[in-house]
């Protein structure tokens, strides 16, 4: 017979052994391990430096066209043509108004996060489109009007992207619970939808926007080919949304819907207060990819004659005088988009975190 | 006994899945304030027969009447039986994204419409009650299975319901927990609440009990107070039961 007194815990023996030991562990473990962290680091050889190299170390900044004399990137042409990547052929003077949306979208982004007050935050949300809408295109409280066909560049890039992922949530989750829905006219009309445009192509929505929304309203009536686009895009976003959604609504256990339920919730009162916000949670990764595949399915309106950023540095490469800047503009565009999709991304990851309460 | 009495009538209540008959006539009349402990076997038809009570299952023929109101399937009627109907689970089913608190709140609130400051009073009240107070403001994954059963048998309380359905409310829990619960459950019977109760847990059976009902195959074998109903079983299904379940 033995009887044993408790021990109190102890803090464990440090596992700080040092680079060596860790480049040893890991990278170097074994024959195979050391063969492909060799071949890695020849890859970084051939790739990394010259790439530096032309970026950078050699890359021409500022100057002219005629007095260019480095081999690298010739960032001059990005500095010269930076308003049209970023605006469009939005009138240069007005400029000013752009931007100032931009800045009330970062006041709108840092209040979210620090204002506790709800109905500021309430009242930002339903204010900052309109006003936004108001500054950009002009016509009210003496503002000049920009017809939309001069809106282009990144600029529009953002505002297709934006407006896209708004309008397309909401939709996107009634939609999914459209198609769990008991009804049989609401489920057949959610299923149909949702298979018929998952079904084409985005350019095919795109064309269908631009050639057959306009043959809905009369001949008089010119409808804004932007707002073809928006209306395109929107609805192709919806159906992936709702499919996402609907993987977070099965993988709800039955018994979240039982106790609401039983508690004498309704249907919309369960839904928005018990499963939605555990469908969307669980769903957060899937719904911010998809976005960020729609960021850069934006650039497709290029095919109804919208310009945005890639269309813009595809039309300047065009221009006579800045023939052969391809390479520039193109690894330009594609640190935009990276930047970006980068961000929502990370973003993704942070919204994860803030609403884990499963400790 | 006048009909005003009973809580709770179920009238040759018949259910099937498919072809399978799963609830054969099952009449069951309980009075206001009784404790009924349903057993049996697993599949023999006992937490279908309480889910009906309260529509979570749907019958096919019959009529089950509570509280004076027929149960149909008009939403309305059902949501009105479900405002009166509590029901505590065997998984607890307790809501993940909120606290214990507002787990507690969303009925009163969303359903019976009492502003947040009572709905908070009532909550705090019964999280006292069920001696988990100071958790109001953790999540359910905080808590032992113990804890979180008590809740979920708080927030029913929370919405006052004439009748409270446990279904093996002890059935997930490790066996040092099962006495918390059980003796919330043993507190609540002695305040008159109408309890219909499925468990395999014959000593709360004996301690609380007004009646306890034997289920076997979809149908009502044998019911009895609790004293004949385990020292003097009548039929055969019923005594095999005991000895099973009494073997260890």
């Amino acid at each position: 017979m033995a009887v044993y007194a408790l021990k109190e815990a102890q803090s464990a023996p440090s596992t700080n052994k040092g680079l060596l030991f860790w480049l040893r562990e890991n990278l170097f473990s074994d024959m195979t391990n050391s063969f492909f962290t060799l071949l890695g680091c020849y890859f970084i050889y051939l790739i990394l430096p010259p790439l530096v190299d032309w970026m950078i170390i050699d890359a021409t900044w500022t100057g002219s066209k005629e007095e260019i004399v480095k081999d690298g990137a010739r960032w001059i042409f990005i500095i010269e043509k930076f308003d049209q990547f970023m605006y469009g052929f939005y009138p240069e003077q007005l400029h000013w108004r752009p931007n100032l949306v931009a800045l009330l979208a970062i006041a709108f982004m840092l209040a979210m996060k620090f204002v506790h007050n709800s109905k500021v935050k309430i009242a930002f949300i339903l204010l900052l489109p309109v006003v936004s809408f108001i500054l950009i295109s002009g016509g009210w409280f003496g503002l000049e009007t920009v017809e939309t066909e001069k809106w282009g560049g990144l600029m529009l890039t953002i505002i297709v992207a934006a407006v896209g992922i708004i309008a397309s949530f909401p939709i996107g989750i009634v939609l999914a619970l459209g198609r769990q829905s008991d009804m049989p006219i609401v489920k057949t009309l959610s299923v149909g939808f949702i298979e018929f445009i998952r079904g084409v192509p985005l350019i095919t929505i795109l064309f269908m926007a631009s050639v057959v929304l306009p043959l809905f309203f009369h001949d008089g009536m010119d409808f804004n080919k932007l707002l073809r686009a928006l209306i395109g895009i929107t609805l192709f976003q919806s159906a992936y949304i709702a499919e996402v959604i609907r993987g977070g609504l099965q993988a709800i256990p039955k018994g979240q819907y039982e106790a609401a339920d039983s508690l004498g919730l309704g249907y919309w009162q369960a839904m928005i207060l018990v499963i939605l916000p555990q469908a969307l949670k669980i769903s957060i990764p899937n719904i911010v990819g998809s976005f960020i595949a729609l960021f850069k399915d934006t650039t497709l309106v290029l095919i109804i004659g919208l310009f945005d950023v890639l269309a813009m540095v595809t039309l300047t490469t065009s221009d006579s005088n800045w023939l052969g800047f391809e390479v520039e503009g193109y690894v330009f565009v594609t640190l935009i988009y990276w930047v970006i999709c980068f961000s929502m991304s990370q973003y993704s990851k942070s919204i994860e975190r803030k609403f884990n309460t499963e400790h | 006994m006048s009909a005003q009495e009973n809580m709770i009538t179920m009238q040759k209540v018949n259910k099937w899945y498919g072809d399978f008959h799963v609830l054969k006539d099952i009449n069951l009349t309980i009075k206001k304030g009784e404790k009924v402990v349903i057993c049996g076997p697993s599949g023999s038809g006992k937490s279908t027969t309480i889910r009906c009570l309260n529509h979570l299952e749907k019958f096919q023929k019959g009529t089950i009447t509570i509280n004076g109101v027929e149960l149909t399937d008009d939403q309305k009627v059902v949501r009105h039986i479900r405002s009166d109907v509590g029901m505590v689970f065997q998984h607890f089913n307790l809501f993940p994204h909120l606290s214990v608190l507002e787990n507690l709140l969303l009925a009163p609130i969303w359903v019976q419409k009492k502003p947040r400051k009572e709905a908070i009073k009532t909550a705090m009240y019964y999280l006292e009650r069920v001696k988990i107070a100071e958790q109001a403001h953790k999540y359910p994954n905080q808590l032992s299975g113990g804890q979180q059963q008590r809740v979920a048998i708080a927030r029913c309380l929370c919405i006052n319901p004439n009748v409270m359905l446990f279904d093996e409310p002890t059935s997930a829990l490790d066996p040092e927990m099962v006495s918390e619960v059980l003796d919330v459950m043993v507190e609540l019977a002695d305040e008159g609440i109408t309890m219909i109760c499925v468990t395999h847990e014959m000593g709360f059976a004996k301690k609380v009990a007004d009646r306890v009902i034997f289920m076997d195959a979809g149908q009502i074998i044998e019911e009895n107070e609790p004293n004949a109903f385990f020292d003097n079983p009548q039929s055969d299904r019923l005594k095999l039961f005991l000895e099973q379940i009494l073997s260890h």
